[in-house]
């Protein structure tokens, strides 16, 4: 079976363009906007919000990416995880989906098969559906989804809105774009790939569902800008500094020492010139230590901030999973992010 | 010592390179590479392995020199 992997130059969300060029090319064009429309790309959020006028709003949103696995079934799986992700860092729940395939005409048509077949995999254990899609011959494969869910008005959670005291909690552990890096040359560990897959594949329903009826005050996703990426986007939209206590932080075991010997994607060089203006680190926090915190993530997990109390009711409901306190939000300091080990 | 051409390629096919070449070469590289990614990469391996190293940039391509 051909490599999937060896396909593609970058893969995951570290195919990403780097956002210091998304960022020049997005604040030239001016904003669309129109009735009901709640929230377009201004705030760098996560998805569209629409207001359906009767109490619910649509959310809608698109993510595909080159394979970072070289099992088709299980790229499929990721990427629909990833692109579904979009909707539960909003609060909402998706319903419809729509594929989008870019696929070499040299390569089996069982692989593509094998993709669609992992996508919808994810999408049912959803509870969604997928209605439709677009396929391209293209030199290198690529997946995704369009998602499009739906939300009460008022249990949206955007990316502003951080609370001075509110906790951060992040739900997935980082480090798998290190891991992919190394993988595709045999240099990571099995047990450390194998978390890394069980981490992509992992819908982040269970810790949407884990919030219900707690008071959440901003939420995201961590994905290819990396943990730091869009904690600062949070920082910025709620005007607040995010601290960081790095040994909070879950990770991949292993991914600390790949970072250490060099097995980082490009996409990581591109997060921290793009972010580290905002960061301050702590002169304890060793150079290995600051690149995972810039890493790309593949369906990552959610930033969720709330107060204390709320954290702990939400952490008790996320037992056996990775979750954990990683930040506390202060009023706004020099920097949007300060590192603390 | 042993010269690494690695120019043109992106990472992690760099970092596999220069440690291919290290095995031959243990008690130091050179290794040209030509984008950002592949030289901090580089250096961050030559140096987890011990190596003292050091970049000389000439006209967007670096030289990387790893020693013991």
């Amino acid at each position: 079976m051909v490599r999937l992997t060896s396909l593609v130059r970058t893969s995951g969300c570290a195919a990403k363009l780097s956002p210091k060029d998304l960022d020049s090319v997005l604040s030239d064009i001016p904003l669309m906007r129109c009735d009901g429309l709640l929230e377009g790309f201004e705030h760098s959020d996560d998805a569209l919000v629409y207001d359906m006028g009767d109490g619910r709003v649509l959310i809608e949103t698109v993510d595909f990416f080159p394979p970072m696995v070289d099992d088709p079934f299980t790229f499929g799986q990721i990427a629909a995880a990833n692109a579904l992700s979009d909707i539960y860092a909003m609060g909402g729940d998706p319903k419809l989906a729509m594929n989008l395939m870019c696929f070499p005409h040299c390569l089996e048509l069982a692989i593509m098969k094998e993709i669609l077949l992992g996508g919808m995999d994810k999408v049912r254990e959803a509870g969604a559906v997928i209605a439709g899609g677009h396929t391209i011959s293209d030199s290198e494969p690529k997946y995704g989804l369009s998602v499009t869910g739906f939300a009460k008005k008022n249990e949206v959670w955007y990316n502003r809105g951080l609370k001075e005291g509110d906790v951060i909690i992040l739900t997935k552990k980082i480090g798998v774009g290190v891991v992919n890096t190394a993988s595709k040359v045999d240099e990571a560990d099995e047990s450390s790939i194998k978390d890394a897959i069980a981490s992509m594949t992992t819908l982040n329903k269970r810790a949407r569902d884990a919030s219900r009826g707690l008071d959440i005050h901003a939420a995201t996703d961590v994905t290819g800008f990396s943990l730091l990426g869009h904690l600062r986007e949070m920082a910025k939209s709620s005007e607040k500094t995010v601290e960081i206590s790095y040994h909070l932080v879950p990770q991949i075991d292993g991914a600390l020492e790949l970072a250490k010997f060099g097995f980082l994607p490009e996409g990581a060089y591109n997060n921290r010139e793009f972010i580290s203006p905002d960061v301050s680190f702590s002169p304890d926090i060793k150079r290995e230590e600051e690149d995972i915190l810039f890493d790309p993530q593949t369906s990552g997990g959610l930033l969720l901030s709330m107060d204390r109390e709320n954290a702990e009711i939400f952490l008790s409901r996320m037992k056996d999973t990775p979750a954990s306190i990683i930040a506390e939000v202060k009023e706004k300091g020099e920097k949007l992010l300060a590192v603390i080990p | 010592m042993k010269s690494v051409d690695a120019m043109g390629l992106s990472c992690p096919e760099p970092v596999i390179m220069a440690k291919r070449a290290l095995k031959d070469s243990p008690d130091g590289i050179e290794i040209k590479v030509d984008n950002v990614a592949s030289r901090e990469n580089v250096s961050r391996y030559l140096e987890a392995m011990g190596l003292k190293v050091s970049v000389e940039e000439r006209r967007g391509e670096w030289r990387i020199t790893g020693r013991r």
